[in-house]
């Protein structure tokens, strides 16, 4: 990024040519190249997705809700817990981060678009082929697959005809990822306005960056271990068996370096999300910023020597299990780092609670909560006892749902008026807030008393002395899907129409995409912005 | 349409990505119809190559004439340039992955099956009479006797071609950056000529292994790390050398200027890529 690029930067015309709206019918979504369109279309397709997930785990929550087998058999409950992590760590979270990433990257660093628009457009398209492949197990000989998202063999190798099909997905996900990870990244070093040096770009950014680099280098490890599976299975290759000198734990250490670092990044993203709202709603700028900087990018060089901890039963060297507890207790460090950043942030503050906000303060309280239970998990000895039992369900659901997927709903209501140009209706969204925080907690609070109390995890029955925690977990799943339908009328509303949104739609909220008209324009920053 | 160069080139839609998902339909799904026991699906798959191929060519046709038009500025020219190379550390890893498993194999599974340390009994109750050793097919002998690929053969002749054509390639850059024209040609030349010969000799490698080493995929851990190794990596020289005839058809007519010439660079990357994963190959699959 020499001098030349300032001076290019300094020639664009205000008054181009090139400005021109959206073009219309189906080509507008199939060939676009445009980072709003395409971000739109990963969002709505999260969204979908997102229901898939759901549908498939209120099936297993009613299966639970009493003790005994009432609704499926056993082999379709297994199905429909691998495929409901699959969908919803794939087809939710992620591409709705990438959603995120495409709408507001550009606008907050001050570029015109994606640094490579067709590559943008060839990520989304990947993930309807590998959705299809996916969903389409369902209804093949077999059943879907049912090992568990985790896919460890010998097990996943007694999958039917739904097998090539799930590691061909893997295999598109990932490239789908690992484009949309180099397209981040260029657009984040090469795109940015002259003025927006890296200290300055919104923590957002920052996050997107640093997870991008965790896509990079974790996806391909999963695409080779998926690749040795499929050639265990058919080309008589031998990794994962014993008998020919191979080691199935061999497959859990190399998913599990990339499965640790796919954690953090379904976590990281809405790290910078939440740390561009608390300072709006504070009305303080962001408490620390270069610390929290830094702590993101220490999480996630840690995240890649610490995959160990989540096989520590497997039959680990004891110098393995020291190794991989201490390191992943580091973790706490840099996160206590953010989670003080935040609280300090709002440290007299002039607080207001709009639904942006209320995620964001849910977020960090019930994030912490699922921290903390991490930590407890971290622990070797102990996790002996949690292991694969509903405290582990209830830990990571507890990061994922009020964390990863709250940091999501944060964004989507802080930005939402922004993209469709109205203000969110306050009261109906409050009542989203309130209705999902509390049937959060009463899903997953109880399955950590479960865990504790020794039920396992995957398992379709079970002994009567868990029965009112598991009905009581099954209600809440109950109430927390069906205020999702309410999430979707909200958005929908909004998109319809509602009071006109100001540029700002905040109370002077900082950062470039507010110094644009709501709705963006088509095209935004064809000249590259002033920062400060 | 007048795109002037001081602008960010952003292209107004573009099918080719949705042909590639069409193509990756086709060809994925196919192939796992045939894997399933289909042999309709194996055609299927090769249908879907063949819209691949289509689909490469022509969005990299698209690229190369909004290139030619000058459509692109030096910044266009920088986010190719970190494109390239970051999805080359992507692919640093997918074989990190493989070799991550070679290593864990060598050090850590059969010295377990072997006893090593606290694996007595496993050694004892599961897989008595086993003795840990490298090359191993397993407890089980999985394929039968065999025997390994000299590192002293064809991998030493294969690694010397791969080692000039770098060389090569160098020269050829050289020549490009000085405007010489003919040893540019050359260059390139010979680096695909090398390139190609790499592959057959490859082949010829795996033919022996195959016929008469009795050395093939099934051959335990030890035939599945070689073969999963080498094979994944000869694919990738193959792409390579499928990239350069490329560039060296795009030299013939003029494309590249000294100043300009990402899609040179970028291949030659790529080379010298396939050609480090190749050291770290006959360093520790072939020689240790």
């Amino acid at each position: 990024m020499g001098p030349e690029y300032e001076a290019t930067a300094d020639q664009h015309h205000v008054d181009d040519h090139d400005h021109h709206g959206a073009p219309s019918g189906i080509k507008r979504w199939l060939f676009s190249t445009n980072h709003k369109d395409i971000g739109t279309m990963y969002l709505v397709f999260s969204l979908l997705m997102f229901f898939v997930g759901g549908a498939m785990i209120m099936i297993v929550r009613a299966e639970l809700f009493q003790p005994g087998l009432q609704f499926v058999d056993p082999a379709f409950f297994n199905q429909m817990t691998t495929m409901h992590a699959l969908v919803m760590v794939f087809g939710a979270i992620m591409p709705a981060f990438v959603g995120l990433a495409n709408w507001m990257i550009p606008m907050m660093v001050g570029a015109p678009d994606m640094a490579l628009p067709r590559m943008n457009n060839w990520s989304f398209w990947l993930l309807p082929v590998g959705f299809t492949f996916l969903i389409a197990t369902l209804f093949m000989p077999g059943g879907a697959p049912a090992a568990g998202w985790t896919m460890y063999p010998p097990l996943v190798l007694q999958t039917g005809d739904a097998f090539p099909f799930l590691v061909f997905a893997i295999h598109i996900l990932g490239a789908s990822s690992i484009m949309g990870a180099i397209n981040i990244i260029v657009t984040i070093m090469n795109m940015r306005a002259p003025t927006m040096t890296l200290l300055k770009m919104p923590l957002f950014v920052w996050t997107w960056f640093i997870t991008a680099f965790l896509l990079l280098a974790a996806m391909p490890v999963f695409a080779g271990a998926v690749t040795m599976l499929l050639f265990d299975q058919f080309f008589g290759a031998h990794f994962f068996n014993a008998a020919g000198g191979g080691d199935p734990v061999m497959f859990q250490h190399i998913f599990w370096f990339f499965g640790h670092p796919e954690v953090y990044i379904m976590i990281l993203p809405a790290f910078g999300i939440v740390s561009e709202i608390i300072p709006t709603f504070a009305r303080k700028p962001l408490f620390g910023y270069n610390s929290m900087v830094y702590a993101t990018a220490s999480i996630a060089v840690l995240s890649f020597i610490v995959w160990a901890h989540h096989m520590f039963t497997v039959g680990m060297p004891l110098a393995g299990q020291l190794f991989f507890m201490f390191s992943t207790m580091l973790i706490a460090v840099p996160t206590g780092v953010k989670v003080f950043n935040w609280i300090a942030t709002m440290w007299r503050g002039s607080m207001t609670f709009e639904t942006p906000m209320l995620f964001s303060l849910a977020f960090v309280f019930l994030f912490t909560i699922g921290g903390f239970s991490g930590l407890m998990l971290a622990i070797t000895p102990v996790d002996f006892q949690y292991h694969d039992t509903y405290f582990v369900v209830a830990h990571f659901h507890y990061v994922l749902v009020p964390g990863s997927l709250f940091g999501i709903m944060a964004g989507v209501y802080y930005w939402l008026p922004k993209w469709t140009g109205h203000i969110v209706d306050e009261k109906l969204a409050k009542m989203h807030f309130w209705l999902s925080a509390i049937f959060v907690n009463i899903t997953f609070f109880p399955q950590h008393f479960l865990g504790l109390a020794g039920m396992p995890r995957r398992i379709p029955d079970y002994s009567t002395q868990f029965a009112d925690f598991n009905m009581m977990s099954s209600l809440g799943a109950f109430g927390f899907g069906l205020s999702q339908l309410l999430f979707v009328y909200i958005v929908y509303q909004t998109v319809k129409g509602g009071k006109k949104a100001s540029s700002e739609v905040w109370d002077n909220p900082v950062g470039l995409e507010w110094t644009v008209p709501s709705p963006a324009p088509y095209h935004t920053f064809e000249t590259a912005p002033e920062v400060r | 349409m007048d795109h002037t160069q001081d602008k960010y080139y952003i292209p107004h839609g573009s099918h080719w990505p949705i042909v590639g998902s069409v193509a990756l339909f086709v060809m994925l799904g196919g192939f796992a119809v045939y894997l399933n026991g289909a042999e309709i699906g194996g055609m299927a798959s090769l249908v879907g190559l063949a819209i691949l191929v289509v689909m490469m060519a022509g969005w990299f046709g698209n690229v190369i004439s909004e290139s030619m038009a000058g459509y692109y500025n030096p910044r266009v020219d920088k986010s190719f340039r970190m494109g390239m190379m970051w999805f080359i550390f992507s692919e640093v890893m997918f074989f990190a992955a493989f070799f991550g498993a070679l290593f864990y194999a060598r050090q850590l599974a059969i010295p377990w099956l072997g006893g090593e340390g606290t694996k007595f009994m496993t050694n004892l109750m599961l897989w008595p009479g086993f003795e840990a050793m490298w090359p191993s097919n397993g407890p089980a002998h999985a394929g039968g006797d065999f025997e390994t690929m000299a590192a002293a053969g064809l991998p030493a002749i294969n690694t010397a071609i791969l080692l000039t054509s770098s060389v090569t390639i160098t020269i050829a850059h050289h020549a490009l950056k000085n405007g010489n024209r003919l040893l540019l040609n050359l260059g390139v030349l010979v680096t695909v000529i090398l390139g190609f010969s790499f592959i057959f000799l490859q082949a010829i490698e795996y033919l022996h292994a195959y016929s008469e080493l009795n050395l093939k995929l099934s051959t335990g851990i030890y035939g599945s790390t070689f073969f999963v190794l080498t094979g994944f990596h000869g694919l990738h020289v193959t792409v390579g050398a499928i990239f350069l005839t490329v560039i060296w058809i795009r030299v013939l007519r003029g494309h590249f200027t000294p100043q300009k010439h990402f899609a040179f660079e970028a291949a030659a990357w790529y080379w010298h890529f396939v050609d480090v994963v190749w050291l770290c190959l006959y360093f520790f699959v072939y020689w240790l």
